[in-house]
This record gives C-alpha cells, sequence and structure tokens, in this order.
C-alpha cells in the first residue's frame, strides 16, 4: 500500500430542497445521477399529510463513502418558495449556499444567497418543466459535482423513444447550462467534493418499503393483503403491482381488522402471507395477532412506524411501536420482532420474516420506520443466491393427527390433505378442540412460548467488546448512531458496540454480551425509552437517549448525549 | 371430532335448534364430496364465537377442516382461505350475534366481491352463550338480561341488508327440517358466489320461538314458515325484496344472481399480470 493522501476536499455534501412544488423530483434526480456517477446517497423526505402542496423538504446526502445517516447540516438550501428559505435557512453550515427561486420571492439582505429565476430560466430553454435541472445545474459548480454526470443523466432518462424527446433532453441540458453559468457568476463556491470512488460491486437504488417486499418475496411471499395507511400503504401498492401473478396473490381489503384475518385464513391454507400497516393498524390487528399465535397460524405483519399515539404524526418518523408490537395481544404473548436498521437489512429482514413465521409456526412482526421506508439509498445488490425462499414442510400421514400435542412442532397439515384438525383461538387439545383443563393450558403456554427458541439465531454486530459500556441503537437509528459511535472512538472514548436487527428473540450472543455491561445505553425515538424498558426487565442494565420530533436523531446530539450518559453513569447516576 | 374426543365437554341445551342445522350441513358436505369426487377434507369451516361456532368441533363421521377463531372475524379468514387455494370449499358457519352485530362490516365487501363462501347462518335472536343479552334480531320490546325495559332498538331484518349489500345468494330455512335445509345448504354451495343461508334455529332456554316459527294449533298460534311459492322468482330482485320484507319466514331459495365470482376476475388479472421473478424486480433497481 502506498502512502494515503490527505483528501484536501469534501467527503460529504448535503443538498437540501425546501418548498412545495418540485422538491421530491429534484432530489429524486440528483440522489440517481449522484449514484450513477459512482457516489454513496441517502435521501430524506418529510411530508405535510395532505394530497398536494403544503411545507415538503427533502434531502440528500452525497458522499465518497456509504452513508449512514441523513446528514446533520445543510451544505446547499434550495428554495422554491419564502417559506422553505425561512424555515431552513438555520441549519445551514457557515460556509454553506442558499439559492432561492428569485422568480417567487426575494429574502432580505443575506450573505449565504443568491437568487434565480427558476422557472423563468426554464420557459427560456422551451421547457417550463425544466426548472428542476436549472436548480441542479446550479448546483454543479457550487461543489464540484460532474455536471457530465447531471446531463447523462438527462439524456438516459427522458430518452424514451418517443417523438419529442431530443427536444425535451436538449432543452434540460441547455437549463442544466444556465444553471451552472448563473451559479458560476454569483461568486460563490464550496469546498470541493472529493471524486467518486465507484463501488467495485453491483449496486441497486430502492427505498426501504421496497427492499422489505423484494425481500419478503425472495423468501418465498405468496400472499398479501392490506390497507391504506401512511407510511406503508407503498408496500400494498408495490405488493398489488409486482406480487400478483402466478400462484400468488395481493388484495386491497376493507381494514386492517380484515388483513390481519385474511392472511391468517391464507397462513391456514398454505401461504406465505403478510401484511404491512403503521401503529393504528397494529392497533386494530392485536386480536387477531393473539390468534395466530394461539393457532399457531405463520403470519407476517410489517408495521411502518409513525409519531403516534393514536394519528399522531402520520408523515412523520418515530420508534413507539415496540411496547405495542412486542406485546400487541391480550393474555400473554410476546411477538417475534425483527426491525432493520438500513434499507440493505430491509432486504434481508424481509426474507427472515418469512423464514420465522414458517420455522416456529405463528406470527412475526417486521418493524420499520417512515425515515427508512421512503428513504431511497444505494446499496449492494442482494446476493439471492445467500436467500434461499421457505417452503412449508406438510403434513402427509394418516388422519388423527394431533398437530397441537407434541413439545416439539410437527409439519403442518393442509386443507385437502391428511390430518384434519381445528385451528383453534381457544384453548385446546391436540387436534384443536377446546378445552379448559388446566393441564392442556399449561402444556399450551409452555409450547408456544418454548418454541421461540427455534428463532434466536439472528443475525448480529459486536464491537470493543471489552468496554464497560456499550452503545444499543435499535430499527431505522441504527446508521446516524453508527456515526455517532465512529466519532466517538476516534475521540478515544473507550464505547462498545451492540446491535441486532431481531429484538426478540435476541440472538444469544447478544443476550451474553449484554449481560456483560455495566450499562448499554439504547438512543431511540420515543418518550418512554421503550427498548431499555424492556431490557431492564429482562434484567439487564440499559438506559436510553430519546428524542420525540417526528424527526431522525442528528449525529451531533448523539455524540454530546452519549457522553453524557457515560458521564452520570460513571457519576453514579442512571440517566432513565 | 365429539364421539373420539372425551375432553371436549361444550354441550348444546337439549332440543337446541343447532343440532339440526349441523346435520344439516353434514348431509350437504357429505353430498357435496360425492358430487365432487373431492374428500371431507377438501372442505374448511370457518366458525365464529358463540355457540353456534362450536359446531366445528361437533361434526361427526369424515371430518373436514376447521378454523374457530376470534368474534366476528369469520368472513376475512375465510376470505384468506377461499384467495389463498379457491379449491378448497370453504363455509362459514356463526351466529346472529357474531355475523350481524359485532361482524356485520365484512357482509359488504364479502359481497361486492362475490367470493365464493357458503355462509350457514344460526339466527337465534339472542346471545345464548353469554346467557341472553338481546341480539340484533331480538325484537323490539323484548325484555332480556341486558335490556331490562325492553329492547329499544328495532329488530335488524337480515334479508333486506343482504338484498342491499348485493348478496348473490340468499336463501332462508329453519332448523326442525334438516333434510330439507341440507339441499339449500348443497345449492348454496353449488352457486358460483358469496351465498349465505339464514337459518332460524331457536334457543330453548332464552328464546325458545319453535311454536313460533311451526305454529301450535292448541295455542292458536298461526306458523311463521311457509314454502317458497313455486312461482316466486328468485332472479328478480324485486320480487326478493318483497318477500324480504314480509312477515314470516320462508323456506328456500329467496334471491340468486349470476356474476363472476373475485376467484375468476383473480383468474384473469393473474393472466394479465407482470409475473416476475425476485430476481427481475431485484433488476428493476440497478443503477
Amino acid at each position: 500500500m502506498g502512502m494515503m493522501e490527505e483528501p484536501l476536499g469534501k467527503t460529504d455534501l448535503v443538498v437540501r430542497f425546501a418548498g412545495e412544488a418540485g422538491v421530491v423530483t429534484s432530489a429524486e434526480s440528483l440522489a440517481a445521477t449522484a449514484a450513477q456517477a459512482g457516489y454513496h446517497v441517502q435521501t430524506y423526505a418529510t411530508f405535510p399529510s395532505q394530497i398536494l402542496g403544503g411545507p415538503v423538504h427533502t434531502q440528500v446526502h452525497i458522499s465518497t463513502t456509504p452513508t449512514l445517516s441523513d446528514g446533520d447540516d445543510v451544505d446547499v438550501l434550495v428554495a422554491f418558495s419564502e417559506d422553505g428559505f425561512n424555515n431552513h435557512k438555520d441549519d445551514l453550515v457557515p460556509e454553506g449556499v442558499i439559492i432561492y427561486n428569485s422568480g417567487e420571492f426575494d429574502p432580505p439582505g443575506d450573505s449565504q444567497s443568491f437568487g434565480l429565476p427558476f422557472d423563468e430560466i426554464a420557459k427560456e430553454v422551451g421547457n417550463a418543466r425544466a426548472s428542476n435541472m436549472v436548480v441542479l445545474g446550479a448546483i454543479a459548480p457550487l461543489a464540484n459535482f460532474p455536471l457530465e454526470a447531471l446531463k447523462a443523466y438527462v439524456t438516459k432518462r427522458f430518452t424514451r423513444g418517443r417523438p419529442g424527446d431530443e427536444q425535451i433532453v436538449e432543452a434540460n441540458s441547455k437549463a442544466l447550462d444556465r444553471g451552472a453559468e448563473a451559479a458560476r457568476k454569483s461568486g460563490f463556491s464550496l469546498t470541493e467534493l472529493e471524486p467518486a470512488v465507484r463501488p467495485d460491486y453491483e449496486q441497486i437504488m430502492i427505498s426501504g418499503n421496497a427492499a422489505i417486499a423484494v425481500g419478503a418475496v425472495q423468501g418465498g411471499l405468496d400472499f398479501y393483503a392490506g390497507y391504506p395507511i401512511s407510511p406503508a400503504t407503498t408496500i400494498l401498492v408495490w405488493m398489488e403491482q409486482n406480487l400478483v401473478g402466478e400462484d400468488r396473490f395481493a388484495y386491497q381489503v376493507s381494514s386492517e381488522i380484515e388483513a390481519i384475518g385474511a392472511i391468517i385464513g391464507a397462513g391456514y391454507n398454505g401461504r406465505k402471507a403478510m401484511t404491512a400497516t403503521a401503529g393504528p393498524g397494529i392497533a386494530l390487528m392485536s386480536e387477531g395477532l393473539g390468534f395466530a399465535w394461539m393457532a399457531e397460524i405463520p403470519v407476517i405483519v410489517v408495521d411502518v412506524q409513525r409519531g403516534g399515539p393514536a394519528t399522531g404524526l402520520p408523515t412523520k418518523t418515530e420508534q413507539s411501536d415496540l411496547f405495542a408490537c412486542m406485546y400487541p395481544a391480550h393474555g400473554d404473548v410476546r411477538m417475534p420482532v425483527i426491525a432493520p436498521g438500513s434499507v440493505e437489512e430491509c432486504f434481508y429482514a424481509g426474507a427472515l420474516a418469512i423464514k420465522w413465521a414458517e420455522r416456529y409456526q405463528g406470527p412475526v412482526i417486521l418493524m420499520s420506520e417512515m425515515q427508512q421506508a421512503e428513504r431511497s439509498q444505494n446499496i449492494p445488490k442482494p446476493d439471492l443466491s445467500k436467500v434461499i425462499a421457505t417452503s412449508r414442510e406438510v403434513y402427509t400421514g394418516d388422519n388423527g393427527y394431533q398437530r397441537y400435542e407434541a413439545d416439539e412442532l410437527g409439519p403442518m397439515p393442509l386443507p385437502g390433505g391428511p390430518g384434519a384438525y381445528v385451528a383453534n383461538a381457544s384453548e385446546h387439545d391436540g387436534m384443536g378442540d377446546s378445552t379448559h383443563l388446566p393441564i392442556r393450558h399449561i402444556r399450551g403456554m409452555e409450547r408456544r412460548f418454548g418454541k421461540l427458541k427455534l428463532l434466536n439465531d439472528g443475525p448480529y454486530e459486536i464491537e470493543n467488546p471489552t468496554a464497560a459500556i456499550a452503545v444499543m441503537p435499535w430499527g431505522g437509528s441504527k446508521g446516524t448512531v453508527r456515526e455517532a459511535y465512529l466519532q466517538l472512538r476516534d475521540e478515544g472514548v473507550d464505547i462498545g458496540w451492540i446491535y441486532t436487527m431481531t429484538l426478540h428473540p435476541l440472538p444469544e450472543a447478544v443476550n451474553d454480551e449484554i449481560g456483560r455491561k455495566e450499562l448499554v445505553i439504547v438512543p431511540e425515538l420515543n418518550y418512554q425509552g421503550q427498548w431499555s424498558r424492556l431490557l431492564r426487565a429482562d434484567g439487564f442494565r440499559a438506559t436510553s437517549i430519546t428524542q420525540y420530533t417526528g424527526l431522525p436523531f442528528k449525529v451531533r446530539d448523539l455524540v454530546k448525549e452519549i457522553k453524557q450518559s457515560i458521564e452520570a453513569h460513571k457519576g453514579g447516576k442512571v440517566l432513565v | 371430532m365429539s364421539d373420539r374426543n372425551p375432553e371436549y365437554d361444550f354441550k348444546w341445551c337439549p332440543g337446541c335448534g343447532d343440532f339440526g342445522v349441523r346435520r344439516a350441513l353434514e348431509w350437504a358436505m357429505e353430498a357435496y364430496s360425492e358430487k365432487t369426487e373431492m374428500p371431507m377434507s377438501n372442505s374448511v369451516i370457518v366458525a365464529g364465537i358463540g355457540c353456534s361456532g362450536n359446531l366445528v368441533h361437533l361434526t361427526e363421521g369424515e371430518q373436514p377442516f376447521g378454523v374457530h377463531g376470534i368474534h366476528g372475524r369469520t368472513l376475512p379468514v375465510a376470505f384468506g382461505v377461499k384467495q389463498a387455494r379457491p379449491e378448497i370449499n370453504t363455509i362459514v358457519v356463526a351466529g346472529d350475534g357474531d355475523f350481524l352485530s359485532i361482524g356485520a362490516e365484512h357482509i359488504g365487501p364479502a359481497a361486492q366481491r362475490n367470493i365464493d363462501v357458503t355462509c350457514v347462518i344460526m339466527d337465534n335472536g339472542v346471545y345464548g352463550l353469554t346467557k341472553g343479552q338481546a341480539s340484533p334480531t331480538t325484537i323490539f320490546g323484548t325484555m332480556t338480561s341486558s335490556t331490562p325495559f325492553g329492547k329499544l332498538e328495532a329488530a335488524m331484518k337480515p334479508f333486506e341488508q343482504y338484498l342491499a349489500h348485493g348478496v348473490s345468494f340468499i336463501g332462508s330455512h329453519y332448523s326442525s327440517r334438516p333434510r330439507d335445509l341440507a339441499k339449500l345448504i348443497g345449492e348454496a354451495m353449488d352457486h358460483k358466489g358469496f351465498s349465505i343461508v339464514h337459518v332460524q334455529s331457536p334457543c330453548t332456554t332464552y328464546n325458545d320461538t319453535f311454536d313460533l316459527l311451526k305454529g301450535n294449533k292448541k295455542l292458536g298460534i298461526a306458523p311463521q314458515v311457509y314454502a317458497v311459492p313455486e312461482d316466486h322468482d328468485p332472479t328478480d330482485k324485486r320480487a326478493a325484496e318483497d318477500m324480504a320484507r314480509a312477515p314470516g319466514v320462508p323456506l328456500g331459495v329467496i334471491y340468486k344472481e349470476e356474476r363472476p365470482t373475485l376467484e375468476d376476475l383473480q383468474e384473469d388479472v393473474r393472466k394479465r399480470a407482470r409475473s416476475r421473478t425476485p430476481a427481475e424486480m431485484v433488476d428493476t433497481y440497478t443503477i
């Protein structure tokens, strides 16, 4: 290895688009271009709960190394509207630049911004819809982002084999040039972005929700029923468009209550069946989840969390459904819970959920969250050969089979075949007939909890195990916490890292590792510190760093709060 | 499964209408099995919660598959069973409390989709298992344990509801003639689409309506039941609506309509769908 040259330029660029119209397209175009140029990209979007308009902002985090967080601070703010300007200008780094739509408004004197009449320029180049490209063209010279990459993107995107393609490509290219020219003339510039190092592996660009969907299908999913609810609707739409086909079924049903009933019926009748919802839907599925647990029917319920309780913050992010997902039903239950921490993990979590449901013959909850669901990220193309579709072992013996009798699980009978039984939500005997005998309830409870041990082999990460204190994120906060952890380690803080997406049951090694710690610090987006409470209930020493703003963590805040938590622990205090 | 299972200790009260309904359903399933040359195990009974739901544990002879789930949710489960594998003969058994009160929201979607599922509803006008509370079909003014001043709600009219929702086969009967009831359930199973056979199945403990249904000359009670007249055209919706509104309990087919089932439409959708493999799905996200 030769001497590594210290990079002179920036390794990260964060661009935020704020306003009402156009921000989503602009962000998507920039993200796609950056990914094609070889950068690592992660987007973040937040919307109001209304059909059109309202304050929207989207953010693109471009990096020369794999992105972990949404980016704390903004290098370039593109303000489409005056509200966008006012609401976001304070998030700009000191050396950052604001580009505002001077056709719409003129802010009071500001040394960090320059105006550009987005729409007028678009009209001048002959395509009123090219204003996004004016904006992207202006960003390029500021950050030394390759204009050619944007032109290549425009050519690819608008060459669709239709008459008029050429004119559209030309107008958009001109729009890019005009934006770039204006930016150069403005005199503003940022520190140069380091050139991209194109990864030597194949990549895909996908959202968390789509990754869950594809992963589940690769895992063997062949039945989906769902009801629209933010931010899980995109999974329903994906299934209707992609799952439906030979021997596969997807349907929009009339409620979450019907959805859980439908997948129980399908799971009973041989299908690998899934639904996806958000917190309010989990509440409605509560009784059904208890039914699936009691009657031992494999089903998968995805909870894409949003702010709660009740209707809560339907379009904002939160990690506040953990209690509801782990203990959704009355009576004694504790659901298996898988909570992926990145878009890439969403894919593998989708497949794992199917495998788990079949292996232990019961309901499995897959938890994601708004910011991860809607985020687009370029990730290594999943190696499908490593994800083998689960197929069900079906009972083939004689009639009179006692499906629920043994302590060990046996194959499930399939309607039409031998071994007819009743899948019963009441306490039952071996063939599923209702019973009130104490011995049956004892054996039933022990059987249903006992089989969870079949699931304690989830994937996990443990680093710096000698440290007395470890940080342990869960779910979609993983990336941001990871950045904070790496920064703390760089600063010489002796802290360990524990992570798994399988929150229940925990992998055995994780269980042991947590048990060895003086303290486990859990940053999580809820008020009560739900995961650390559950860990404490299981006898571990854990505390939380909480945030309940409807927004993701910032790395800077976490670095500070983790240090405070460590200090408090050393001082004999426990921050709960 | 009862004769093999001394542990299962649920019993219907002596004289309960549900005995007759169970026998009728067994006969109908046996006949269906013979006709289609499919084993009994090709039928799945999805049972509601209440006295009637226990039918799924009490069938005698060769056993069908069964699901005994949670209150009011027979139709969502039956929807899943049927769409998972349309070749399975899917039957719902539920009472008036389960089907028409807590579960009423599911009748509309099932009817509008015209799923090929047969429902056998046992209506006794009372919540029996919880010991005698008013149900949707309990008559206005009736005193029950939960309506000590008399029921303040008008009785629901199930047939009018079924017609309004677009149920494509509506049969009516009572529990005292299991041979005839079996034939009617058989017709409902043969019907391609969503069928309901609504059966008056009296509760001898809390709402004994046998005399009202059959009539009692000694007491001067005229029978409520009457055979559906031969000139009734079940494909005439207006005539069906008139019958639904008229007093009395018709015995036979009130309404019948042929239209595509959801399973037919799905078959067509599957042919038009892209049917991509997971690898092809992943490729659509390639940068």
